[in-house]
């Protein structure tokens, strides 16, 4: 026999508290992920270091003074000087803004499309076959030949339309983007054609809700979470494949620094200055291997099989 | 099985077409001249000729359709001379490299062997690597060895492999001193010495190669062992009394092994690719050097057959790894 004075305040302490959003549950695994929390953490240090650093550390990073040139680290330099007597840690930042940027804007990039197409795919059944196989013959070029071909060709068209800096910039994320959407696509695809079949669209569908709405209200907001994952990793990617192009040369120009012409221009010096790679190569590893882990730590959060467990 | 096959083989050949017309017309609206070079004291007309020499007067799709039979008539017929003697393509015009005036595939071919030893030899090693170590970490789940092949996997992951490799040099080039840093590929192997120097200059690109493509691996391999670990045959394999080796090592790593497999043949044509960066650190010069100079040169036949080559390794791997699925997996029958 249990008093019912005393249960009252637990039931309307249980009916006051706001419902718990999916939000919080993904939080709640999300945080026992330690390597996501720290891969998480690592990542906004590297960002505000980079975004907000220049504003603490003022040196032009353009700035040549050739009387303190090829300096090891110091007070004044802290990761030393360049061959030209511009400072390293400047450098470092300007490049990391470039390539963070051209990370972000071509995942967004990639985003887009994929998510378009899947779910495009996925929801018109007449046109789920043209656009797959569109999927599979952009899965099968050789991207990264394809990539620097792209880019060889279209570099000084762009540099005259649109200046040296911004010209190569939309040429990079442009190629990035439109190379590396295909496994969005087909993700989404593959959740779209199932959630297409569950009730809820069904009850949507028969108030005679729009095509259009059922995809942006209903459809989307469930496909949120794969998205998002591949975002992560493909931000990772982007970065990457940027540096990658930079190292060979065929990125950004010297003048106009990124983490992967940093670690170009520095091999050159291999020999005498070896610490130089070293900079720019632990930057660029630390911002893919922190995202990668946020990313995989997401996943986990984002699972329901998982969740809870 | 093989009416998928055989179809699968027929599909690929407007996949193939497509892809070629892709990477023509993409050079063909390259704005680059290979007169660039030639000095400007030659005057206009001769250097009009030059250009008709080369092939650059006809129409668009002429030069595509010449190109085409080039590629899959004349140069498939040249090999077949080699090889037996004959003389099928006595006179036919093979596709000639703007650089060098010979022919693209003789190019090709003494790149290759460069690029497959040390891209080749890589990869075997990143799966001989990469497969005991996702099995025991995949049996010993969340054990210190898991936590620390999954950092490592992560790492090697993450870390690209232009600066893997320059870190290599920093180390053993620079300052120890062990190996070389750039790999010589007129090194003839005759002896026991001149082996272990080819050894020792091979060691840092497989290393860099093998660790990446290790840590992709190795990932698979787990998540695929985890998936079968708790199925129900391996309960009953444990229930009759089998030894805890036999259970792993042929029950559970042989179904463990279909989806790897696939990506094992999916990666093949990847490392071609992600091998352009390791030849360029480390001066080793085939196929992806080869690209590369090529596309600074504005050698346009080089480079459009080089793609093109790739495209090839890219859709026949594709085209094994769905085969190898189904010939595995007797669940997944695509007729």
């Amino acid at each position: 026999m249990t008093d019912p004075t005393i249960d009252t305040p637990l039931v309307e302490a249980e009916i006051t508290r706001p419902p718990r959003s999916q939000w919080w549950d993904v939080w709640d695994q999300f945080k026992h992920h330690r390597g996501a929390l720290l891969g998480g953490g690592v990542f906004l240090f590297i960002v505000a270091a980079v975004f907000l650093g220049p504003y603490l550390w003022t040196i032009d990073p353009q700035y040549i003074d050739i009387r303190s040139r090829n300096q090891g680290p110091s007070w004044a330099h802290p990761f030393g000087t360049d061959q030209l007597g511009r400072d390293t840690l400047a450098r470092m930042m300007a490049g990391g803004q470039v390539s963070i940027s051209v990370g972000i804007t071509a995942m967004l990039l990639a985003l887009v499309l994929g998510t378009l197409i899947g779910v495009l795919a996925g929801f018109f059944r007449r046109l789920d076959g043209p656009l797959m196989r569109f999927t599979d013959l952009f899965l099968s070029l050789p991207l990264l030949p394809l990539l620097l071909v792209i880019i060889m060709l279209f570099r000084d068209t762009l540099r005259a339309a649109f200046g040296p800096e911004t010209g190569i910039f939309i040429l990079i994320v442009f190629v990035i983007g439109i190379t590396s959407w295909m496994q969005t696509a087909r993700i989404v695809r593959g959740e779209v054609l199932a959630l297409k079949e569950r009730e809820f669209v069904l009850a949507a569908r028969s108030i005679g809700t729009s095509n259009n709405k059922l995809i942006l209200r209903h459809i989307l907001p469930n496909v949120l979470s794969p998205i998002m994952v591949s975002a992560t990793l493909g931000i990772a990617t982007a970065i990457i494949t940027e540096s990658a192009l930079s190292f060979l040369g065929l990125g950004f120009p010297s003048d106009f620094p990124t983490w992967g012409r940093l670690l170009f221009d520095a091999v050159d010096y291999l020999q005498q200055y070896p610490e130089r790679v070293l900079w720019p190569g632990v930057a660029i590893s630390l911002t893919v291997l922190s995202v990668n882990y946020f990313g995989d730590g997401l996943r986990d959060a984002l699972d329901p099989r998982i969740r809870g467990r | 099985m093989l009416t998928y096959t055989t179809r699968r083989l027929i599909l690929a050949v407007p996949t193939l077409l497509f892809i070629s017309l892709v990477i023509f017309l993409l050079l063909e609206l390259a704005p680059g001249d290979p007169m660039a070079q030639v000095p400007l004291t030659v005057p206009d007309e001769v250097k009009e000729q030059m250009r008709q020499a080369l092939g650059l007067g006809d129409p668009v799709h002429i030069r595509f359709l010449k190109w085409l039979q080039q590629f899959f008539i004349v140069e498939p017929m040249h090999l077949i001379d080699q090889l037996f003697g004959t003389s099928l393509a006595a006179e036919q015009q093979r596709v000639i490299s703007w650089q060098t005036r010979s022919p693209v595939m003789d190019i090709v071919a003494q790149r290759l062997p460069q690029t497959l030893w040390v891209v080749g030899m890589s990869y075997v090693l990143g799966v001989l690597i990469a497969l005991p170590i996702g099995i025991y970490s995949a049996y010993r789940q969340y054990s210190w060895f898991d936590q620390i092949g999954t950092f490592v996997s992560m790492v090697g992951f993450s870390v690209p492999t232009f600066f893997t490799g320059v870190l290599l040099i920093v180390i053993f080039s620079v300052n120890l001193g062990w190996f070389p840093s750039i790999y010589d590929t007129t090194h003839v192997v005759n002896d026991w010495d001149s082996f272990v120097v080819q050894v020792k200059q091979m060691i840092m690109p497989v290393m860099v190669l093998a660790l990446y493509n290790a840590a992709q691996i190795s990932r698979f391999m787990r998540a695929s062992m985890l998936d079968n670990l708790n199925q129900d045959y391996v309960r009953t394999a444990r229930a009759k009394g089998l030894s805890e080796r036999v259970v792993v090592m042929v029950h559970v790593l042989r179904n463990s092994m279909i989806p790897v497999v696939t990506v094992i043949a999916l990666g093949v044509p990847t490392v071609f690719g992600g091998a352009i960066i390791t030849e360029q650190v480390f001066k080793v010069n085939g196929l992806g050097q080869l690209l590369i100079t090529a596309i600074h040169a504005n050698d346009l036949p080089m480079v459009q057959t080089l793609t093109f080559v790739f495209a090839i390794l890219v859709v026949l791997f594709n085209l094994i790894a769905d085969v190898l699925y189904g010939l595995l997996d007797p669940r997944i029958r695509y007729d």
